[in-house]
């Protein structure tokens, strides 16, 4: 085996070794992730809530959907008017 | 703001993930304050306007949404929204060094526009009337369902669409996984009929009233119908006690009549760069403009990430990134930014949105001669869609909103936004024409929930 082919492969097996390590450290990372239920107080804060106000969002999506060429993400968008 | 409640899983997370499982879904919740309580109605209403500068569109728009709680955790939500537009609308043709005459959409009537201005179809007005309903219940304790219908209905279009998801809590709810399904059906019914795509607008210019009404016919189909089959799938993760986020893949397959009916394309002199005066039909002596023609199927897929964390002084930061492609070639990026000031009974929350788009692989700002190649279109799609090129846009906004108490709050929202357009710049005397003007849109909404 030539020896840069050689290298190449060892560069491989590093990368595959280090991206093992990442995955491994980063599935630990998410099992540590979150609050105890007596931890809640503040994401209880209807201010933290993913969507605040749904009708803002709806009347938003709404117009950005008649403007441009994408929708949806935060929930199903891309239907319900005929203006695009 | 802790409820009593008997399951001893931390309830106040438990309705924010179910109020995250709603916004998922498109359904829309609402929960503000100290909602959520057994045996009530809590209702958010809203009136929105929103106005286009340079007279294009105008929109009024009424929205009532109700939840009703049977218990903490069974949910029935209904929203009705009426909508009222009016206004000029770009039409996809170009400006040009002459004045020039369309047919109007239904075929009764023309329109003029003057040398050097913006094409814009003013027979644009609708009244839209909306109405959707979503129930949201426990399976058992892990699991959760939500099943939803929505239906509009508008002069022209008519849609409908139901949908379902279901949510399991892992980790102690602190990690939400949803899956869920929208399919709707759509029935396009333009004004006048759906123009056969690429044909050329008839005009009445040196012709009889029975010349032209032949021709129109000509140019028409049926109504139409769409189909669109939406799936999504999410994970809300509680990363601390200040850190809440959510990512979504979502994929969307619409098929069926996706052309804009109204829409149309000049045919530009390869020579001149000026208006092509067609022979098609016995020499009329007309420029040439061509109704669009989109493709018949669209896949989209988006991917998109929402981050708030509150800060310690109890100010709430909220971004989100989304990520769209299809395979009409668009792909786009959305970055949205809000920060909630929070004051004594009120707060004051800045918006900015910035949003990027690539233009579809069929969108031509005009047709040449050669591509019309006299009445037999080398192209089988294009469109002049201003909304499918080259696309930046910017909104400012702020909302600030006054709390009563827990159940009542009053809020003003204003946002600004500008849209800027850019491609093909054109040749001859069309050169020297404004191809893509800005679209500056405001809009003013004021809300009060109880």
């Amino acid at each position: 085996m030539p020896d840069s082919t050689w290298l190449t492969g060892r560069r491989f097996r590093r990368a595959g070794t280090a991206l093992m390590l990442v995955s491994i450290v980063a599935l630990a990372g998410c099992s540590s992730l979150g609050v105890k239920p007596w931890e809640r107080d503040l994401l209880a804060d209807p201010d933290m809530q993913l969507t605040v106000s749904g009708v803002d969002a709806g009347l938003d999506d709404h117009i950005y959907f008649s403007k441009e060429a994408s929708s949806g993400g935060r929930g199903f968008g891309g239907g319900g008017c005929g203006c695009n | 703001m802790q409820l009593t409640n008997k399951d001893k899983n931390g309830k106040p997370v438990g309705r924010a993930l179910a109020a995250a499982t709603c916004a998922l879904l498109g359904v829309q919740a609402t929960n503000t304050l100290a909602k959520d309580k057994p045996g009530e109605w809590d209702v958010e209403t809203a009136l929105l306007v929103y106005s286009e500068t340079d007279d294009r569109v105008q929109a009024a728009e009424p929205v009532i949404s109700a939840t009703r709680n049977y218990d903490g955790d069974r949910k029935l939500n209904l929203k009705l929204i009426a909508d009222t537009l009016t206004g000029a609308s770009p039409s996809g043709a170009t400006p040009s060094d002459l004045p020039q005459t369309f047919t109007r959409p239904s075929g009764s009537g023309s329109y003029d526009v003057p040398a050097g201005e913006p094409p814009l179809d003013d027979s644009f007005k609708d009244t839209r009337v909306a109405l959707s309903a979503s129930w949201t219940a426990p399976l058992n304790r892990d699991y959760t369902y939500t099943v939803g219908a929505y239906g509009s209905k508008e002069y022209d279009y008519l849609s409908t669409a139901v949908n379902g998801s279901l949510s399991r809590y892992l980790n102690n709810k602190n990690t939400t996984l949803t899956g869920g399904l929208s399919l709707g059906v759509d029935l396009v019914d333009p004004v006048g009929g759906a123009p056969v795509g690429l044909s050329r607008m008839p005009l009445r210019t040196n012709k009889t009233e029975a010349q032209f009404d032949q021709e129109f016919a000509l140019t028409r189909e049926s109504d139409d119908t769409k189909t669109l089959v939406d799936a999504l799938f999410g994970v809300t993760q509680v990363i601390n006690r200040r850190t809440l986020m959510q990512f979504n893949y979502g994929v969307s397959y619409s098929s069926g009549y996706l052309t804009d009916p109204y829409k149309i394309l000049s045919v530009i002199d390869d020579a001149s760069g000026a208006n092509f005066g067609g022979n098609l039909i016995e020499s009329d002596g007309n420029p040439v403009y061509l109704y669009e023609n989109r493709p018949d199927t669209r896949m989209k897929h988006t991917l998109y990430w929402q981050t708030k964390y509150m800060l310690g002084n109890g100010d709430v930061m909220d971004g989100s990134y989304r990520f769209m492609v299809d395979d009409w070639g668009i792909t786009s990026h959305t970055v949205d930014l809000k920060y909630r000031w929070k004051l004594d009974k009120s707060y004051l929350e800045p918006h900015f949105r910035y949003y990027l788009q690539s233009e579809a692989d069929f969108y031509k700002r005009y047709l040449t001669a050669t591509e019309y190649n006299g009445g037999t279109p080398v192209l089988s799609e294009a469109s002049a869609d201003y909304r499918l090129g080259e696309l930046t846009g910017l909104t400012f906004g702020a909302k600030w909103g006054y709390r009563f108490d827990e159940d009542r709050e009053l809020a003003i929202r204003a946002e600004y936004m500008i849209q800027t357009n850019d491609g093909d710049e054109g040749f001859g005397k069309l050169a020297s024409q404004d191809l893509y003007p800005d679209t500056n849109a405001m809009w003013l909404q004021l809300s009060y929930s109880f």
